[in-house]
């Protein structure tokens, strides 16, 4: 009975063993060997140069894990809470964008926030172009006379040479917005919210509502009953959506050079480039692919860690 | 002691346009042991959830201490509940389900009658523990407290929802089916428990159950419920002999309920035949149902009873027989200590405190009658029947 069974393991078994560890070794192999084939360390010493690549990923992903967390949770706690005809209509409405090209999507937003595209049409009709540059004039001249009073007084105490921008453009006829940090994270909400909506909606509306009703039984108003009781109970559901949204965006690499018009070089775009890129180097690449492994594993496991601790982490 | 402290004033509830509490008056008195007994889907638990905040009547009102509290928030009454379903809190193990009220800041008692800011007290540490332990050890589950609340039993979780409840010191403490799950030994022990807790404490403990034997032997007052009415209200004792119709009879206790003429007060007719009874204030000539508890009747040799019978079977009950005689066709249940074989002829005496009259109600002729008693055991010999077959049939899948 038990050996019938195993035996439908063995097709998926054997698939991972062949796409999944097969390939995770080989690249292992690469990372620690040169071109010709020797082996070296060389590919880990040489990383540093990219040390800002890495940071920037690991910034713009956590961002964009962020707000795909404060977005979500709200979202899925209210659509969790509605009747069945709200559900379904959210759903959709979550799933709609999914059920396009992920191109598509992207290139829809290139053609959105261009420098005359929609949306700056759109706030130049409104006159918030206008608007910002007056905030920007404004800035400029309250930073100069900072700089021209506070700080020069703080710089000759400290020795130090505190400067304020007061360069902000105010002659700007459109405002900014592709190929900037901002539109990169903007993509990265928009492309990876419903992958942290879905989970935490799944866990809420299975709770029990017969737990809230304890929890307020015994005393807690509205907000304590969400500290004590659904919050901790939703974890499961919040950390799996924060995988989900956390690891694709970490390694993500066609959102940031769309939106991010090669100024914003991801760990993505780089290993792209490295394995078969301008900068053709795949040990280095494989090298670089094994490192952010292993941080996003890291990540994971100390995330996981903290959500076992929560029982007793519970009273905040 | 006999001070009102809670008040249901008409109130009715309906699901759906399906009414499930119909006119419900009752009042609880401070300290009481009030019992909520009744059928499956009678509407105790609704009941309780009007007290405990968690409905709103759709008519009628919620007076505690003589305040209206149909909108009050269930966390602002002084009201703690043991769920039928338990609800323990399954991300946290038993120490922190039983502390989970005493950690929760409360607003000081009396703070805002001077129109001060009320502020919240938080418990000490050291108080909690000692309050959650006690507690555990009332519940007889020391040792317990680490444990997850799915690592327990359902009778060891039905007692953490006790202690979680018990150990805010509630005034008042909504018990829901709370020792539906226990075995018969530890449901007499924590019976008496519970009792103790209430009298020591000096709470007002509103109770539900469908074990009659348990609300007699707990209650200062039993509410017999049935349809969403409530059908009485009374001490155990009264509401033992003093049936006010036939479904509380039935309900309560086993009971021969015969249809019957009431000839003048005291005198009281059925099978024919002119009976002395205690009861008075009937109209001349009318018709009543009679209740004859089973353990009252006094079985006597053919020759001096007043009704004869022939035995058509007998149970042994342990204490005692169940032995239902044919009078004339009605079956009756007689509980008796001595032995008396089927085709047996016997006779039965009746005292006139044997035989307790009610008026006629929308029960009358539905309870009472012991006829079906050996019908429900031979079907119950099919059921066994059936179930062997499917046994066999589960048999020979294993051997496939
Ligand atoms: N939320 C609800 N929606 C619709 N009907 C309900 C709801 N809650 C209870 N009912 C109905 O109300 C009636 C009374 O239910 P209630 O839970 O009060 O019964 P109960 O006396 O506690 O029964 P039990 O002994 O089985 O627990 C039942 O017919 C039930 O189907
Ligand atoms: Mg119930």
């Amino acid at each position: 009975m038990k050996n019938k069974r195993a035996f439908f393991v063995i097709p998926y078994v054997g698939w991972m063993t062949l796409f999944v560890v097969a390939p995770i070794i080989i690249v292992a192999v690469y990372a620690f060997t040169t071109a010709g084939g020797e082996f070296t360390l060389d590919n880990f010493s040489r990383m540093g140069t990219y040390a800002s690549v890495f940071l920037r990923s690991f910034e713009l992903a956590i961002i964009a894990t962020l707000i795909c967390l404060l977005i979500g949770y709200p979202l899925a706690y209210v659509m969790a809470k509605e009747g069945p005809r709200f559900q379904r209509i959210a759903m959709v409405l979550i799933m709609l964008p999914m059920w396009m090209n992920f191109l598509l999507r992207t290139y829809a937003w290139m053609s959105l926030l261009e420098n005359n595209g929609l949306i700056n049409q759109a706030f130049s009709a409104l006159g918030i172009v206008d608007l910002s540059n007056a905030i920007n004039g404004g800035l400029n001249s309250f930073c100069a006379w900072l700089n021209s009073g506070l700080l020069e007084w703080v710089n000759g105490l400290l020795g130090s040479d505190f400067v304020l921008n007061t360069a902000r453009p105010t002659d700007q006829t459109f405002i900014r917005m592709l190929f900037t940090q901002g539109a990169v994270v903007l993509g990265m909400v928009y492309n990876y919210l419903p992958f942290m909506v879905l989970p935490i909606y799944s866990v809420l509306v299975k709770m029990d509502n017969s737990l809230v009703e304890a929890a307020r039984d015994l005393g807690a108003n509205t907000s304590c009953v969400f500290r004590r009781v659904i919050f901790p109970l939703s974890l499961p559901g919040v950390l799996s959506g924060v995988t989900m949204v956390f690891v694709p965006a970490v390694s993500t690499f066609a959102i940031s050079k769309m939106l991010g018009g090669g100024t914003q070089l991801m760990l993505g775009d780089l290993i792209e480039m490295l394995f078969m890129g301008s900068a053709y180097n795949p040990n280095l690449g494989a090298a670089i692919s094994i490192v952010m492994m292993l941080i996003v594993v890291i990540c994971m496991w100390v995330m996981n860690r903290f959500g076992e601790g929560e029982e007793q982490a519970v009273i905040l | 002691m006999s001070k009102e402290l809670i008040r249901l004033v008409n109130c009715s509830m309906a699901f759906d346009d399906e009414l499930v509490l119909d006119n419900i008056n009752l009042y609880i008195n401070d300290s009481e042991f009030l019992t909520l007994l009744g059928p499956s889907g009678c509407g105790k638990t609704t009941t309780l959830r009007i007290i405990g905040g968690f409905t709103t009547p759709t008519a009628g009102e919620v007076l505690f201490d003589g305040v209206r509290i149909n909108d009050v928030p269930p966390h602002l009454r002084q009201v703690n509940t043991v769920f039928q379903r338990y609800a323990l809190f399954p991300h946290l193990n038993v120490f922190e389900n039983v502390a989970f009220g005493l950690r929760i800041p409360k607003a000081e008692e009396g703070g805002d009658a001077e129109g001060k800011k009320k502020k919240k007290v938080k418990i000490p540490e050291r108080e909690i523990k000692e309050r959650v332990m006690e507690m555990l050890e009332v519940v007889s589950l020391k040792g317990f407290e680490h444990r997850h609340i799915t690592e327990l039993s359902g009778g060891q979780q039905q007692r953490v929802a006790i202690a979680r409840a018990l150990v805010n010191r509630p005034k008042v403490l909504l018990l829901d089916e709370p020792l539906g799950a226990l075995d018969l030994r530890l449901r007499k022990d924590m019976q008496n428990e519970l009792k103790r807790i209430q009298q020591q404490m000096g709470i007002t403990f509103i109770y539900v159950t469908h074990d009659q034997e348990e609300a007699l032997a707990m209650s200062d007052t039993i509410v017999v419920m049935d349809q969403g009415k409530i059908q009485q209200i009374g001490r155990p004792e009264d509401i033992y002999n003093e049936p006010k119709n036939a479904f509380v009879a039935d309900f309560i206790g086993e009971s021969n309920i015969l249809d019957g003429i009431m000839h003048e007060d005291y005198v009281v007719e059925f099978f024919n035949r002119k009976f002395k009874c205690l009861d008075k204030g009937f109209a001349p000539m009318a018709p009543v149902d009679v209740v004859i508890r089973p353990e009252d009747i006094d079985i006597v040799p053919e020759a001096e009873g007043q009704l004869k019978g022939t035995v058509t079977s007998v149970t042994f009950k342990g204490v005692h027989y169940d032995t239902i005689v044919d009078f004339k066709g009605f079956k009756w249940l007689i509980q008796t200590t001595d032995f008396h074989p089927v085709g047996e002829t016997i006779g039965i005496i009746l005292n006139p405190d044997d035989i307790h009259i009610m008026h006629k109600s929308q029960y009358s002729g539905m309870f009472g009658d012991y006829s079906s008693y050996s019908e429900e055991y031979d079907e119950m010999d099919d059921v066994t029947l059936l179930d062997e077959e499917d046994e066999d049939e589960e048999d020979e899948r294993h051997e496939e």
